[in-house]
């Protein structure tokens, strides 16, 4: 079966820095990845290669079997086909950490902003998808309310809804709570533990180490820049094998 | 001051306003239009980006009364010009007026589009990239409606500052507000009383556009206001 998601053999370097050194992981279709480590281990620059928000020096990046096609020229990695790239995001939702939603529009044009005017829908259609998905992260009330009048929680809730009005084959969530005062991580994590329910395919880059365990089906440890070690979350949160995934994960538990 | 003479005047003077307001209305409008691609265009390319500077440089450096002086005396000296298929609308001195204005004002407002584009949050732009927008309908749907709104409260002191600027038309023998303002005065030495009516013209003309701008502002901008307001 091919993989929802597959990367390979990732590099990636800013300036002297190597961020990514040779990252590869499969995401099977219906599979939740949950991905940890401290901040610097690469961890999101990984989740922004996949749909090309990084472009990576080297290695394979593959959508539902679709190869990205990348060049290099003057030294710099660059998509061959932006076409292809465009085409190859909008069958991807992203939802980041600072929301990143549209402030002159209002929640239900964010949600439908992509699907008529990238996936070219009939606006109807569109807007039909979007209240039922708004009804579903509980923002069916605030359809015509601007992102400014909206808490955090609210906020990063509509920017799932647009990730999910595109019919994503794959969701990745980089850091989706960091942003958000504590009460407020609640209501987010609900959404996007329904959606684990549900069956969709999932990357999720998290410090909440407690959640991760519960919805992934595997957790894989970033450490500077390669994968520390991967496993099913039972064993990565409770039993690591090497010590610095054990001390990693103990430093965040015992927070 | 003659109350009679006041109000004749007046009368006379508004004939005038319509012409102002044509010089006013298709020159922001085309410079606007300019403006934005010259923005756009500065933000884009490297070479373009030095263009519109030189470009910029040279209209916000010299007089706009020059300008209008350069296009009104100076082009009909070049026999291409003449013979080519613009001289039509370039031998009335309505269109070399709108040319000048046109020009001038879009040096003024690609500057403040480019300030609108500076301040729309990469992260709007990031989501739509991430969301398989590019290039026209990124600009289209994203990156210019938030630049715009950011930049109209400026790009309105530029509508203001156009309609004053539109009185350097009656050089070139316009009727507009100030062309009839000088005649009257040519006929009748009482600079005084006409001069305070027509500078009463431009400052209703501005006062009723400022309120336009401000209406526009908050109907393109309901974010910005408090909810509920």
């Amino acid at each position: 079966m091919t993989a929802a998601v597959a990367v390979r053999d990732l590099h990636k370097r800013f300036g002297t820095l190597e961020v990514l050194r040779g990252v590869s992981l499969e995401a099977a279709e219906g599979e939740v990845i949950s991905i940890i480590g401290a901040s610097g281990s690469g961890k999101s620059t990984l989740l922004r290669c996949i749909p090309l928000l990084e472009v990576p020096d080297s290695g394979e990046i593959e959508i539902g079997g679709e190869a990205i096609r990348l060049r290099h020229r003057n030294g710099h990695a660059e998509p061959a086909d932006r076409g292809q790239v465009n085409r190859i995001r909008s069958t991807l939702g992203f939802v980041f950490q600072s929301f990143n939603l549209w402030a002159h529009m209002t929640v239900l044009q964010n949600v439908i902003e992509a699907p008529v005017h990238v996936q070219k829908r009939p606006r109807a259609e569109a807007v039909a998808e979007a209240e039922a998905i708004l009804e579903k992260v509980g923002l069916a009330d605030k359809r015509d309310s601007y992102p400014a009048h909206l808490s955090g929680g609210q906020q990063q809730r509509t920017a799932i809804a647009r990730a999910l009005a595109m019919r994503p084959r794959a969701l990745l969530f980089d850091e989706p709570t960091s942003a958000l005062d504590p009460e407020l991580v609640g209501e987010v994590l609900r959404v996007i533990r329904g959606l684990a329910e549900e069956g969709r395919t999932m990357l999720i880059v998290t410090h909440e180490m407690a959640f991760a365990a519960e919805v992934s089906n595997r957790a894989i440890f970033l450490d500077a820049g390669r994968i520390g070690e991967q496993g099913p979350p039972g064993q990565i949160f409770a039993d690591p094998v090497t010590e610095r995934c054990r001390a990693f994960v103990m430093r965040h538990l015992n927070r | 001051m003659h109350p009679l003479f006041l109000a004749d005047t007046m009368v006379k003077l508004l004939a005038g306003v319509p012409l102002t307001l044509e010089l006013t209305f298709i020159s922001v409008g085309l410079g606007a239009c300019l403006a934005v691609l010259l923005a756009v265009l500065r933000a884009s390319v490297a070479i373009g980006a030095w263009l519109v500077r030189l470009y910029v440089f040279a209209l916000r450096g010299t007089p706009l009364l020059l300008q209008i002086f350069l296009i009104y005396y100076g082009l009909g000296q070049f026999a291409f010009v003449r013979h080519g298929l613009l001289w039509p609308f370039l031998r009335q001195p309505f269109w070399c007026a709108i040319l000048a204005l046109t020009l001038n004002t879009a040096a003024y407002g690609s500057e403040i589009i480019r300030g609108g584009l500076q301040s729309v949050p990469p992260g709007a732009i990031e989501a739509a990239r991430v969301s398989g927008m590019s290039g026209i309908l990124l600009y289209r749907r994203i990156i210019l409606p938030l630049a715009i709104r950011q930049a109209l409260p400026a790009y309105g002191n530029e509508l203001v500052a156009m309609v004053k600027a539109t009185s350097l038309a009656s050089i070139v023998t316009l009727m507009e507000i100030s062309g009839i303002a000088y005649a009257i005065i040519s006929e009748t030495y009482r600079a005084l009383e006409v001069f305070i009516c027509a500078g009463a013209l431009y400052l209703l003309i501005n006062f009723l556009l400022s309120r336009a701008v401000a209406a526009l502002e908050a109907w393109l901008t309901p974010h910005l206001r408090r909810a509920g307001a």
